[in-house]
């Protein structure tokens, strides 16, 4: 025998899934006044797990109305100290059901458990601990004395992350005293469902939290609504854009966190095996489907062979299966759409001359997957090295200075992140400097925390979130209507 | 990945070019590697199988001022048949001793098991090289097959490196056909970047194995130290295509622990290093727990520490 990993599964039954879902709007579950639905599928096995309402224009009034009442009567002036215990109230509910979250989350989305057992939802629980904090001390977060909330504000999150893009947005929002409308992704709208449960859970104020599940159409009735007053939206670059033209002429605020196309930089004094790490944890985490991904490597020529033989050598120990094993390290991509843009974006890869190496794994029969895959011999004028791919991808490119480093990875539309490899201080404050990018990651990358403010360059996006930094997307001095 | 283009010569300018060349250690990398494989889950017969593996690697070990003749026999006898209630169980690899006591151990056991002999001024390696040289020789001669030497920390945290060489060099010459496993004691190198200086150092002057620690500093053995002296044999691989053994000893006290080191060298070097040749555990309590467990699999339930036998 040898040493293979026995199937480790995290137990489904620690969550009941309703056959059913409704619509969160003041405080209580509602059918969509249409009474349309669709289904969210398990993308690992395509299994269908719930029907869930769509929400129609009508609806997001409903739900807009509700967000303003509790915002006039209820959640707008009552005090920071008493706003933060309802926080701490939230962030120990989520502590507390977090195996529950953690396997949901693996099921709708396709994630490993390891990670949103790991990463996604201990984050989430930090997010509303962190703002819980900031309630009562707003006045000096350095946005003047007496920061007054903005009032409604509409959320736009993807299916990546999908509790944490929610406690990114409802976390900072409710903290400073606004009211908001939750639009989760449609493939992804479990997690922000039991997050409802949750804030009944904790007797949050009926109408602070409203949360409307649908598709592109009800995103955009919601942002569209002319009761809001700010948009904050996490996704695709050209549906931001969409989003930034629609508001044109309004008086609606807005933040946008878009796409990424990242340079992970490792230079020829890099700590090797860390960064071998940290490059694998850059682009093969969450299969890829993170924004800030580092999808393009550029490694000094001078050992752009070794790094590749040891990723490669790395890649070839990475688990792909069953997400709900403990014991997997790449999980389904979330939906056959996703899939086939990947598989596109590959295509021409090979098709314009690049080099492609896929870590030999075994796909299973059903669902939507893709392994991990690096393409050599690419150059700035690849499709591979200039479109997000949002897939378990990497591009890799070479450099021979370190000012060619700085422009190859500023030779993007985007600016969401980069990373630096190098055992030598004054190189990376010499590149941070240089480099257009919203978070820089020394030595490390994909490292999140809610004191850290994230956010873009360029078609990146505007606006940051966590942080100090982050607050303000939530506050004004201006008196508010 | 830290495959050098060339291997150093011998003199001492080019040990030290080679040693200071090699790429540094990320410390927080290193641990967040070794945190994120600790999380490995091993269940059911892979447990099973993981656990007799472990028991075979384990180099029984007792190092105390008060060990006397009757200790070493009886931790013999517990070496060839660690469970009397279960003749399945495997032996453990070697028994480990100080080497006035090797003859005992090596009467003891036969030619079933090895007899490892700790010499050279064990542990703190504060003597002269006649010393050293002759403590290993009456140890070999008393039946020592395994030599485990400390290599001079003083020596090499000073950066004389060929002295450190040199010294391996020669004792590996006095074991003549007994094998040497070189004791870095990580615990007083400090820094990762030093560890992948000194099994390189000790690899390159003839090691047969690298080991952590005497198990009389602390820390002792953990993971991100031996994940980097993992690397480093992975990488003498890639470069000379010889196997060198890693033992990594002290602190590991429970079945878990253990598990967790058998995953870190399935994920490092592949699964070509678990077998006792290329990886052992230096350990005393760490057998006690590992039969507890192999009970529990084989029964169902647990039982208690007295019914696995005290030496």
């Amino acid at each position: 025998m040898t040493f293979e990993y026995a199937p480790a599964p995290e137990s489904r039954s620690v969550v009941s899934i309703a056959s059913r879902y409704g619509l969160f709007i003041d405080g209580t579950f509602v059918d969509s006044s249409s009474g349309s639905t669709f289904t969210t599928i398990n993308p690992a096995t395509e299994e269908v797990l719930a029907e869930v309402a769509e929400a129609g224009t009508d609806d997001v009034e409903r739900a807009v109305q509700a967000a303003r009442r509790a915002y006039t009567e209820v959640w707008g002036p009552m005090s920071g100290r008493d706003r933060a215990k309802y926080l701490f109230r939230i962030a120990r509910l989520i502590q507390e059901r977090s195996r529950e979250l953690a396997v949901l989350e693996t099921l709708d989305n396709g994630k490993p458990i390891r990670e949103s057992r790991d990463v996604d939802v201990p984050l989430v629980a930090a997010h509303f601990f962190y703002h819980a904090g900031w309630a009562d001390k707003l006045g000096h977060a350095g946005y003047g004395p007496a920061p007054k909330p903005i009032g409604v504000a509409a959320q736009v999150i993807p299916w990546n992350f999908p509790l944490l893009m929610l406690a990114w947005k409802v976390a900072p929002a409710l903290a400073c005293g606004n009211t908001v409308v939750l639009k989760p992704a449609e493939t992804t709208p479990l997690t922000a469902l039991l997050f409802a449960e949750i804030c009944q859970q904790a007797d949050l104020p009926p109408g602070v939290v409203n949360i409307l599940t649908g598709a592109g159409e009800t995103g955009r009735a919601l942002v569209e609504n002319p009761g809001i007053d700010k948009v904050a939206f996490t996704g695709s670059t050209e549906v931001g854009k969409s989003i930034m033209r629609s508001l044109a002429g309004t008086d609606k605020r807005l933040t946008l966190e878009l796409g990424g196309k990242a340079a992970n930089i490792v230079f020829d004094d890099a700590p090797v095996d860390e960064a071998v790490e940290g490059v694998v944890n850059g682009i093969y985490f969450n299969q890829g489907h993170v924004c800030c991904a580092g999808s393009r490597l550029l490694v000094q020529e001078s050992i752009a062979d070794e790094i590749v033989e040891a990723l490669k050598r790395r890649l070839s120990t990475l688990r792909l299966g069953d997400p709900l094993d403990k014991n997997t390290d790449i999980g389904a991509i979330n939906s056959a759409e996703q899939l086939s843009r990947i598989t596109a974006l590959v295509s021409s890869g090979e098709a314009e001359g690049a080099e492609r190496w896929s870590a030999p794994c075994t796909l299973p029969d059903r669902g939507w997957w893709f392994p991990p895959t690096v393409f050599t011999g690419v150059t700035q004028a690849h499709r591979i090295a200039r479109e997000e791919i949002f897939g378990p991808v990497l591009s890799v490119l070479t450099f021979r200075t370190p000012d060619e480093a700085v422009e190859k990875a500023n030779n993007t539309p985007y600016g969401l992140s980069a990373g630096i490899w190098t055992e030598k201080g004054s190189r990376i404050l010499w590149m941070a400097e240089r480099l257009r990018a919203g978070v820089i990651w020394a030595n490390t990358f994909n490292r999140f925390d809610p004191t850290s403010p994230f956010g873009g360059y360029k078609e990146s996006g505007f606006g940051r979130e966590g942080g100090i930094q982050g607050l303000g997307a939530y506050l004004t001095t201006e008196v508010t209507r | 990945m830290s495959v050098p283009h060339a291997l150093p010569d011998t003199s001492p300018a080019s040990l030290r070019a080679f040693l200071l060349g090699l790429p540094g250690v990320d410390e927080v990398g290193a641990a967040s590697r070794t945190a994120m494989l600790g999380t490995r889950s091993i269940k059911n017969e892979t447990k099973a199988w993981a656990i007799d593996t472990a028991i075979g690697m384990v180099d029984l070990t007792t190092l105390e001022g008060m060990d006397t003749i009757g200790k070493v026999r009886a931790l013999c006898s517990k070496a060839l048949r660690p469970d009397p209630t279960d003749p399945t169980t495997p032996s453990v690899a070697a028994v480990c001793v100080y080497g006035d006591l090797a003859g005992i151990a090596r009467e003891a056991v036969g030619d079933a098991l090895h007899v490892a002999a700790v010499a050279t001024a064990f542990p703190s390696g504060r003597a002269s090289l006649d010393v050293k040289l002759m403590d290993t020789k009456e140890a070999v001669a008393a039946g020592a097959d395994e030599i485990d030497m400390v290599i001079d920390r003083g020596a090499f945290l000073s950066g004389e490196y060929a002295r450190v060489f040199d010294e391996i060099v020669a004792v590996k010459q006095a074991c003549g056909p007994a094998h040497l496993k070189v004791i870095l004691e990580t615990g007083e190198l400090r820094t990762l970047d030093n560890v992948r200086r000194a099994s390189w150092l000790a690899m390159l002057a003839g090691a047969d194995f690298i080991k952590t620690s005497t198990g009389k500093v602390t820390p002792a053995a953990t993971l991100p130290v031996t994940l980097v002296m993992l690397e480093a044999v992975r990488d003498f691989e890639a470069a000379t295509g010889q196997r060198i053994g890693v033992k990594a000893a002290g602190g590991i006290r429970t079945s878990k622990d253990a598990i967790k080191y058998l995953v870190l060298v399935k994920e490092t070097v592949g699964e070509a290093w678990l077998t006792p040749d290329l990886f052992r555990f230096g350990a005393s309590t760490l057998l006690n727990d590992l039969l507890l467990q192999r009970q529990r699999i084989a029964t169902g339930h647990y039982s208690g520490p007295d019914y696995v036998t005290i030496d």
